[in-house]
């Protein structure tokens, strides 16, 4: 049963992995590696991982992959008529030689590699393992730092998110930029972003200053 | 189910996530092609976890999904910045990085 199971989740993340590098189209790309990722959450599930399996749907098949979704709709699969001619058979070639020759080089060493275990199904683990209780325990004892630090760095992924995908190119002419400091700071009280732009005095003194229609 | 199998279907995936980002020039494929990478690499943690019975292995397994999710963000944001300022999205033509 288990030997069933693994085949039709590894040939499932194998066929997955392969539409998302020979599919043309990136819409089908992102579709199959939903595939290829729900067949991975199967493989963990054989594995005795059943927190990471449900995590793996739930926040990279789900949430991940509606992002990629959104933004392959917003740029717009058309694109792919942009492209010139696929890459030349010389670059193609050299790929699949370097694919096909890491993955041997990578059998070898993994196979080759004398652990103890490898040719085993694994030491008897007692029930609950890789259940969420353990996993919790696990993060927030041993590796609260490693914890900690993966929060930082969703934090600062989000804002540098936001910094590069906001909007570029100057303000429209109907939103104008509203500070909260003009709320806090009436005009004409002399502040030195004033005498900057050449606000202060009376009107009479400011023939000078550049932005004169700016005065309220 | 004996575990070098999981490693080499590790192995498996791991290479053609590596001959496609070799070989697309879309940066969107180019970033799925990046998660077969890291999810090669989760499948051969969470199996050498499996080999020592213990759990920290999947707590790096969890660790990396949090890091391939930032690398989306980041990734997914650049690509929209490039599609915004009308530029190509060919990684063949973003080179002026390189001087």
């Amino acid at each position: 049963m288990t030997e069933v199971l693994f085949f039709i989740a590894a040939i499932g993340a194998i066929v997955g992995a392969v539409g998302v590098v020979a599919l043309q189209n990136p819409f089908y790309s992102v579709l199959a590696l939903v595939f290829h990722l729900l067949s991975l959450a199967a493989l963990f599930l054989l594995l005795q991982a059943q927190f990471v399996a449900a995590a793996q749907v739930v926040v990279y098949a789900g949430a991940v992959m509606v992002l990629y979704v959104f933004v392959v709709a917003y740029v717009g699969a058309a694109e792919s008529t942009h492209f010139k001619a696929p890459i030349g058979g010389g670059q193609r070639a050299f790929a699949v030689g370097f694919a096909l020759a890491l993955f041997v080089e990578l059998v070898i060493a993994v196979l080759g590699s004398g652990l103890s275990a490898i040719s085993t199904e694994g030491p008897d683990v007692r029930f609950g393992f890789g259940s969420p209780e353990q996993i919790g325990q696990a993060l927030l004892t041993r590796f609260l730092v490693a914890f900690e630090v993966a929060s930082y760095l969703l934090l600062i992924a989000a804002v540098g998110a936001v910094v590069l995908a906001r909007r570029r190119g100057g303000i429209h002419e109907e939103e104008t930029r509203v500070s909260a400091m003009s709320f806090l700071r009436p005009p004409g009280v002399g502040t030195m972003a004033e005498g900057v732009e050449g606000r202060t005095g009376t009107p009479e003194h400011r023939e000078l200053g550049p932005p004169a229609e700016r005065v309220p | 189910m004996t575990l070098d199998w999981f490693l080499v279907v590790s192995a498996l995936v791991f290479c053609i996530g590596a001959g496609g980002v070799l070989t697309r020039r879309n940066p969107l494929v180019v970033l799925l092609c990046l998660e077969l990478m890291l999810n090669a690499a989760n499948i051969a943690l969470i199996a050498f976890a499996r080999m020592w019975g213990n759990v920290d292995g999947q707590i790096f397994a969890i660790i990396v999904m949090v890091v391939a999710a930032c690398e989306v963000c980041i990734g997914l944001g650049l690509v929209v910045a490039i599609y915004r300022r009308r530029l190509p999205i060919d990684v063949d033509e973003l080179r002026e990085l390189q001087g």
